[in-house]
């Protein structure tokens, strides 16, 4: 299995069948300069959240009203800093803006640049008129630009583009906007700069511009610029996809025959001598190094700083978490009890059946396990939101980068990572912050195996129904212990296990850091609000189909073949008088499909210290890993148990064997523990990262690894503690 | 006296000779504006020692040492002297401190 793409079909395809053609204008501009919120100001309430074909990259639009000149569409287009691209998600920005590569070409390319930043974000809107797109310059944020402000008269005749300046924060200039693009769409003309590059390299131009395919081909300065995109982007290491051979092998050959000349500095340094040149009648004035903006210079003294920058972000980090991890509880208890009241009020009215058990145990339930993520998912979110658009998660990056860098982790990793203290679903949809695919994965295939919360109920039972309650050292008590160190053990697997994917399945280059540290800014609560609610709806729409049906398999593995109320002889003697209603469910439980497995598995489970019935929790367990106390309580035929329930560490204690001695010790309690802190016991888990990597490859690989991984350290555990002369 | 910008001092405001590294990473900085000729200042470095900060025309951005070893700068006082391939010298050449 490689890093490379999977190549499944996409959900939403990027151009979706309408009946009548729509007019497409896409936003483009640098990462953090206000992009997403001008989208919003644009689109109001109705964006859909998509995705771009062949790569995990979401694709969002929405409809523009344009009053008298009907609707359309826009798309919102990932930040980018230039259109040369090395990774197919760089290239959706060239792809989307020219309508190459399998896109449909937009109507209208509306280009956002910062306005405080204004000569580095020209670059891109450079790029843009040099490939003579229809063209509207966007200068945003420009109640940020210093005096003199720049002025939008001059970029406009620099680029032959309509420029406006806007605040999209405010609203100021909105409507300006919305009228301008209207009237762009009506009247159609092409942006246009030529630069004087030198002369000889028109012709290795020209011979790359006969390799373009017949579709890329428009206008002769278009192709030139296009082959110069083509030229500077692709090389022998690039990853670039939708690149016919033929261009790729023309690209080689003149770059072959160009050998010695430093193309880039030629092409990149003749770019910015023009933007500077013309900074003057830009701003009135010639730019300076402009200093660093005196807000941000001063709470990056204090959040940066070696102690205080530390502190904060200890703070910072940990109000996440304990918001993740506490906040949430409540909510999630909500509803949990609002589902299983619901389940028993169905249970109450309906005639008892299959149909009956179905609707409750299966769907009710099924459902509330899907809905019992969005507290996590909303908080989580929430803060990534505040993060993001305060730009303090550049700074996480920053700080933590020597750390990550040295376990094979991107710095902007460390936000999933930490949340997936509390749960592996939302940690794995928050790897979306990071824009390397092979930096997502790596992420993905290892947070699974952080001590989730879900993983607490087991480990408190197993503590307290097999581990002596007793005190080391005099006053350090042995369950605390232990939870630490099972807190340690994850920590230190995971690390393992990311040094070790990284180096092997998600190889990838090194990528150097190049990290924006954008300015401080005031996050907007409703821009955040909008992607929370959008995160939330995407979660529930396509990886919650795959929990919902999932539940219901589980549930009919473990209720078919179904028993008759007459309950059969156990199969294996109860020692205790259990209530008959428990006795029947037991037998039930037993006898079903999952019984079965569960004990086809024995022979197998044996060597790690399990029997059959732990075997049936474990299948259970696949449901969400805190399942495995209550389906226990099925199995010994407690009924209704949670880890707190005593009648449950009783019967785990108390159980014995044929011969009388006792099934589990103090030894299959550790190895148990292992093996949960290490396998992967959660379809939710495995259904968010087949949404996140739109294939099934990767959730099996990650099913398949910590399996093998959590059998392989239980057996080392009990095999090895039974070589000591434990348990 | 050129030096490269791993070797600056914090507040430091340099101007870029050459930008050396493997091509997508080169290419990217470049377009980020620190082309030959640009002027650069450390801003700060991280706590951990890695990675650094720089601020340039107007923004900040941020790599690792190992990756500013390979842009070579002239101090202040050498970027006065005309060079082949600079593109914007400017006469005020004013020296700030950074905190």
């Amino acid at each position: 299995m490689s890093a490379e793409a999977c190549h499944e079909p996409a959900i939403e395809s990027a151009q979706p069948a309408d009946a009548a053609p729509r007019r497409r204008v896409v936003l483009v501009g640098n990462p953090n300069v206000g992009k997403t919120t001008l989208f919003n100001r644009l689109t109001g309430q109705n964006a859909r959240v998509g995705n771009y074909p062949g790569i995990t990259v979401e694709r969002r639009s929405g409809d523009l009203a344009l009053g008298d000149d009907g609707v359309a569409e826009v798309v919102d287009v990932p930040g980018a800093y230039s259109l040369t691209a090395r990774s197919p998600e760089e290239q959706l920005a060239i792809n989307s803006t020219l309508g190459i590569g399998g896109f449909e070409a937009p109507d209208l390319v509306v280009a956002v640049v910062d306005a405080g930043q204004l000569i580095r974000n020209l670059y891109l809107v450079l790029q843009l008129a040099e490939l003579r797109v229809p063209l509207l310059v966007v200068l945003n944020m420009i109640d940020e630009a210093s005096e003199p402000r720049p002025d939008p008269a001059a970029v406009a005749q620099l680029f032959g583009a309509p420029t406006l300046a806007t605040n999209a924060r405010s609203g100021e200039g909105i409507e300006a906007l919305r009228t301008e693009i209207a009237r762009c769409l009506n009247e159609h003309t092409d942006a246009r700069l030529d630069l004087a590059y030198p002369a000889d390299l028109r012709a290795s131009l020209d011979r790359v511009a006969d390799a373009l395919p017949q579709g890329w081909h428009k206008n002769v300065e278009r192709d030139r610029a296009l082959a110069l995109w083509a030229l500077t982007s692709i090389d022998p290491e690039d990853e670039l996809e939708s690149v016919p051979p033929a261009l790729r092998e023309r690209c080689l050959d003149v770059q072959r025959d160009l050998a010695g000349r430093d193309l880039d500095l030629e092409v990149i340094g003749a770019r910015y001598a023009f933007l500077d040149a013309h900074a003057d009648r830009i701003f009135g004035r010639t730019a300076k190094h402009p200093p660093k903006r005196a807000g941000s210079a001063r709470l990056d003294r204090v959040l940066l700083h070696p102690v205080f920058g530390f502190l904060a972000f200890v703070g910072i980090m940990l109000l996440m978490f304990l918001a993740l991890f506490s906040w949430a509880e409540p909510a999630i208890a909500l509803i949990e009890a609002a589902f299983g009241g619901l389940a028993e009020l169905a249970k109450a009215r309906l005639p008892a059946g299959v149909a009956r058990d179905f609707l409750t145990d299966g769907v009710i339930g099924g459902v509330g396990n899907v809905l019992v993520f969005l507290p996590q998912i909303l908080l989580l979110f929430l803060f990534i939101g505040l993060l993001e658009d305060s730009g303090y998660m550049a700074r996480v990056a920053y700080l933590m980068d020597r750390i990550m860098r040295a376990l094979g982790l991107h710095g902007r990793a460390f936000v999933p990572m930490l949340s997936g203290f509390a749960c592996a679903v939302p940690a794995i949809l928050a790897t979306r912050t990071m824009e390397r695919r092979r930096d997502r994965l790596l992420t993905m295939m290892v947070v699974p195996l952080m001590t989730c919360s879900a993983r607490l109920p087991v480990y408190s039972l197993i503590i307290a129904a097999l581990f002596p309650d007793r005190t080391l050292l005099g006053f350090l008590p042995l369950g605390a212990v232990l939870m630490v160190a099972m807190y340690v053990f994850s920590i230190v697997m995971t690390l393992l296990a990311a040094a070790v994917i990284g180096r092997t399945v998600v190889r990838g280059r090194r990528v150097p850091l190049i990290l924006e540290l954008p300015p401080y800014r005031v996050p907007l609560l409703r821009g955040v609000l909008r992607m929370m609610w959008e995160r939330a709806w995407v979660f529930l729409k396509e990886a919650g189909t795959v929990i919902l049906a999932c539940t219901i398999v589980l549930w009919a593995l473990l209720s078919f073949p179904r028993v008759e109320p007459t309950p059969a002889p156990p199969a294996v003697a109860v020692t205790q008088p259990a209530p008959s209603d428990a006795a029947v469910r037991a037998t039930a439980l037993e006898r079903s499909y999952g019984g079965r497995l569960g004990k086809a598995l024995e022979p197998a489970l044996e060597p790690l210290g399990f029997d059959w019935k732990i075997g049936i929790g474990l299948i259970g367990a696949f449901a969400a890993r805190e399942v495995f106390v209550s389906t226990l309580g099925v199995v010994y035929g407690v009924g209704a148990a949670d880890e707190d329930t005593s009648p449950l560490r009783q019967r785990i204690k108390s159980e014995t064997r044929a011969d009388g001695t006792p099934v589990h010790s103090a030894l299959t309690g550790l190895s148990l523990m292992v093996f949960f802190a290490l396998a992967c016991q959660c379809m939710s888990t495995l259904a968010v990262v087949r949404r996140e990597t739109r294939s099934w490859r990767w959730p099996a690989f990650l099913f398949a690894y910590m399996t093998t991984l959590a059998y392989l350290a239980s057996l080392l555990v009990y095999q090895g503690g039974r070589w000591l002369g434990l348990g | 006296m050129s030096s490269n910008l791993a070797a600056a001092e914090r507040g430091q405001v340099l101007t870029v000779q050459r930008v050396g590294g493997e091509r997508a990473f080169r290419r990217r900085l470049m377009e980020l504006g620190l082309v030959p000729g640009t002027r650069v200042e450390l801003v700060g470095v991280a706590p951990l020692g890695d990675p650094i900060e720089l601020l340039l025309r107007g923004s900040c951005l941020s790599i690792r040492r190992a990756e500013a070893e390979q842009v070579v700068v002239v101090g202040v006082e050498a970027a006065r002297e005309p060079r082949p391939n600079s593109t914007r010298l400017e006469p005020e050449l004013e020296t700030r401190s950074a905190m």
